[in-house]
C-alpha cells in the first residue's frame, strides 16, 4: 500500500481535506516522511492502466481500418477504382460495381437534409430566441428524445404507418401537381427513395437542431442588444445578429447531420425497397451502402461477394470519418471563444 | 434608419414599416410551425407504439419463446433476455475501457498524445454502426467460426467506449483542481487520488455518461445483424448465436405476417420504454448536479 509509511486513514469519502487533525497524528510525525519512491511502482502501474485504455481507443479505430482494408483486398484487386461506378452488381457471375448504392446514399442523405435542415433551424430559432422561458426546457428536452428513439423503431413506425399515408395520400398529391419535374413520377408503392429520405428527415432534425442551439448560444448577449438598439425586428436581429455569426457552427451542424444520414441503416433498409436501380422518380425503389451491407452480408455466400460487402463498408466509412472531421472542426471554430471578426 | 426631424430637431424613430413587421410575424409562425411538424412524427410514434404495443403484451408475451409461424402466441422472452445478456457482455468490456481512457484523458493526457486519442475517440463516434458490425464479424466471428453473443457484446462495446471516454473526461475535469491538490497535501498517492478522490467525486456525472451510451447502444440492430445474428431459442452460451429484442422486432416488422407485426409492436414498446427509461433516469441524476462532492 502506497500510504502506509505515512499512517493516513483510508479514504473513503470525497472530502480528504476534512480533518486536519490526522496530519498532525502521533503516528504521522513519527513516521519517517514517505521513502523516496514509495507510490513510484503503484503510480506507474495505474499510470500504465489507464494509458493503456487509451491506446485501446487508438488501436479500436486501427483494427476497424486494417479489418476493413484487408477483407475488402479481394474485391478490390478484382475491380479497382470502378468498383465505385459501375452499376452491376451481380453476385452469381461475381459482377460487383457500388453505384446503385452510393447513388442511393447520397440521393436519400440529401433529400434528408433539404427536409431537415429548415425545420432544425426554425426548431432552434425558436427554442433560443423565441419560446418563453418555461417552455425551453420540455421543449429541448422532447426534440433530443427523438435522438433517443432507435433506429428500428423508426422503420416499424415507417413501414405501417408513413409508408401507407405517403402511398394513399402524398405521393398521388405530388404526382398531380409536380409530376412534370420528373421527380414524382410512376406507380405510387409508398416504399421508395422518397420515404426514405423523409424518415432519414426524421432522424436527422435533432442532431442539427441540437447543433445549432449549442453554436446560437454562443453568440453573445451583447451582439443581440446592439442589433435590437439599432431598431431591428426580433427577425432582424435574429438573421443579422445570431445567424450570421453561428453560420459556419450551423453548417458544422448540418454536415454532422449528414453523416448520421449517410451511415443510418435500419429505417432505410426498411423502407427505402432495396432494389440496386437507378430512376429518377423519387417514388421508386432504392438501395444504399448501409442498407445492401445489413441485407446481404450474412448471405454473402463467395469471397468475392463478402468482399466487395466490405468494400462498400470501407468506402461508407472513410467518407463518414471525413464528414465528421469537417463538421467537429466548423463547429469548434464557433463554440471555441468569440465570434470571427470577419462576420460583423 | 432613425429619421431626424428638421422640425422639433429630436430624433423621430420610424414607424416599422409593414413589410417588416409581417416578415417578423411570418417567420416567428415559421418557427412555431416547425416546431410542431417536427413534435409531430415524435407524438405519432409514441401513440402508435402505445396504441398497437400495449395490447400485445400480455404474459405469454413476456414468458415465452417465439412460435412458429401460424400458430398464436408465443413471446419474445429469449430476446429481452438476450438483449440484456448482449448489454451486459458489451458493458463488461466497454464501461471499464471507457472510463480508464477517461481517466487517462483528464488526468495525463494534456499533451499531444492525449490530443491523438481525443480525436480518435471523436472518430469511433462517427463510425456508422453497420461497420462496426463488419469489425466485430471480422474479429469475433470468423475467428470463433459462428455468429455469437460475444461478438455482439464486442460490436455494442466498440459503440460505448468513444461515448463513455469523453463524457468521463469532462465530467473528471469538472472536479476542481482544489480537491486533486488536497489529496497530493496529505501525501495521498497519485493513483489513489485519482481513484477515491477524483473519479469518486465525478461518480454521477461519468454515470450519467455510462447511462448515454448504454442508452445509445441498447436500440442497436445493424451490428448485431451479422453478430448476434438472432436466435428462436433460449441461449446463455457466449459462443452462440443469441436473440435480442432489437433484432426480433426487426424481422417481425419486415415479415409478411399480421400476428408478427403485432409482436413486434409489442417489442418496439418494451424496448423503448426500457430506454427512455435510463434516459430519463440520467436526466435527473444530471438535474441532481454533477458534483455533489465538490466545493
Amino acid at each position: 500500500m502506497a500510504n502506509q509509511a505515512l499512517g493516513a486513514p483510508r479514504l473513503t469519502g470525497p472530502q480528504p481535506v476534512a480533518k486536519p487533525e490526522v496530519v498532525s497524528s502521533s503516528r504521522a510525525e513519527t513516521a519517517p516522511l514517505i521513502k523516496a519512491g514509495d507510490s513510484r511502482i503503484p503510480d506507474g502501474i495505474f499510470h500504465g492502466a489507464v494509458l493503456s485504455c487509451g491506446v485501446c481507443v487508438l488501436g479500436l479505430v486501427g483494427v476497424i481500418v486494417y479489418q476493413l482494408v484487408t477483407k475488402s483486398a479481394l474485391s478490390w484487386h478484382a475491380f479497382g477504382w470502378k468498383f465505385f461506378f459501375r452499376s452491376e452488381w451481380d453476385p452469381v457471375n461475381e459482377q460487383f460495381g457500388a453505384w446503385p448504392f452510393v447513388y442511393g446514399t447520397l440521393v436519400s442523405s440529401l433529400l434528408a437534409l433539404v427536409l431537415a435542415v429548415p425545420l432544425a433551424v426554425g426548431v432552434a430559432v425558436f427554442i433560443t430566441e423565441m419560446c418563453p422561458r418555461w417552455l425551453k426546457g420540455s421543449l429541448a428536452f422532447t426534440t433530443e428524445l427523438l435522438a433517443a428513439i432507435p433506429s428500428v423503431i423508426y422503420g416499424l413506425w415507417a413501414i405501417f404507418v408513413m409508408v401507407p399515408l405517403l402511398r394513399e395520400y402524398v405521393e398521388p398529391f405530388l404526382a398531380r401537381y409536380l409530376g412534370w419535374t420528373g421527380l414524382f413520377e410512376g406507380t405510387p408503392y409508398g416504399i421508395g427513395m422518397l420515404a426514405a429520405g423523409i424518415i432519414l428527415a426524421i432522424m436527422v432534425v435533432p442532431i442539427v437542431s441540437s447543433i445549432t442551439r449549442e453554436v446560437m448560444t454562443a453568440v453573445p448577449q451583447q451582439q443581440r442588444e446592439a442589433v435590437l438598439a439599432l431598431g431591428a425586428t426580433r427577425w432582424e436581429m435574429i438573421r443579422t445578429g445570431v445567424l450570421r455569426n453561428a453560420r459556419a457552427g450551423i453548417l458544422g451542424g448540418v454536415i454532422l447531420g449528414l453523416g448520421r444520414a449517410l451511415g443510418e441503416t435500419m429505417a432505410v433498409t426498411m423502407v427505402i425497397g432495396n432494389r440496386p436501380e437507378i430512376a429518377r422518380s423519387l417514388f421508386a425503389p432504392g438501395y444504399t451502402m448501409a442498407s445492401v451491407i445489413a441485407n446481404e452480408f450474412s448471405e454473402a455466400t463467395s469471397d468475392t461477394y463478402l468482399s466487395a460487402l466490405v468494400e462498400v463498408g470501407l468506402a461508407l466509412f472513410l467518407v463518414t470519418i471525413i464528414v465528421n472531421i469537417l463538421a467537429q472542426l466548423l463547429v469548434w471554430s464557433v463554440t471555441r471563444g468569440m465570434p470571427r471578426r470577419s462576420n460583423a | 434608419m432613425p429619421n431626424l426631424g428638421t422640425q422639433t430637431g429630436q430624433f423621430e424613430i420610424a414607424p416599422i414599416s409593414l413589410w417588416r413587421r409581417g416578415m417578423n410575424g411570418f417567420v416567428t409562425l415559421a418557427a412555431g410551425a416547425a416546431v410542431v411538424l417536427v413534435l409531430l412524427p415524435l407524438g405519432a410514434i409514441f401513440a402508435y407504439l402505445i396504441y398497437k404495443g400495449l395490447g400485445s403484451i400480455n404474459w405469454a408475451f413476456l414468458t415465452q419463446t417465439p412460435k412458429p409461424v401460424g400458430e398464436a402466441g408465443g413471446g419474445m422472452a429469449n430476446a429481452i433476455a438476450g438483449s440484456a445478456y448482449v448489454l451486459a457482455i458489451a458493458s463488461v468490456m466497454g464501461v471499464p475501457i471507457g472510463i480508464g481512457a477517461g481517466i487517462y484523458l483528464a488526468e495525463y493526457g494534456r499533451n499531444r498524445f492525449g490530443d491523438v486519442i481525443r480525436f480518435t475517440a471523436d472518430v469511433l463516434n462517427g463510425v456508422p454502426s453497420i461497420v462496426v458490425g463488419i469489425v466485430a464479424y471480422g474479429i469475433v466471428v470468423l475467428g470463433q467460426g459462428h455468429f455469437s453473443a460475444l461478438a455482439g457484446g464486442v460490436a455494442l462495446a466498440i459503440m460505448m467506449i468513444p461515448t463513455i471516454t469523453r463524457t468521463s473526461e469532462e465530467m473528471l475535469l469538472l472536479v476542481p483542481n482544489a480537491v486533486r491538490e488536497a489529496a497530493y497535501g496529505l501525501g495521498v498517492s497519485r493513483w489513489r487520488t485519482t481513484l477515491s478522490i477524483t473519479l469518486r467525486t465525478a461518480t454521477s456525472g461519468v454515470i450519467t455518461g455510462v447511462m448515454l451510451a448504454f442508452a445509445r447502444v441498447a436500440g442497436e440492430t445493424a451490428p448485431l445483424l451479422f453478430t448476434a445474428f438472432g436466435n428462436q431459442y433460449w441461449n446463455w452460451k457466449m459462443n452462440q448465436p443469441t436473440a435480442a429484442l432489437s433484432l426480433q422486432v426487426y424481422t417481425y416488422a419486415i415479415s409478411p405476417f399480421d400476428e408478427w407485426h403485432r409482436q413486434a409492436w409489442a417489442g418496439a414498446l418494451i424496448l423503448i420504454v426500457l430506454i427512455v427509461a435510463s434516459v430519463s433516469a440520467v436526466r435527473i441524476a444530471a438535474g441532481r448536479g454533477m458534483l455533489k462532492g465538490a466545493n
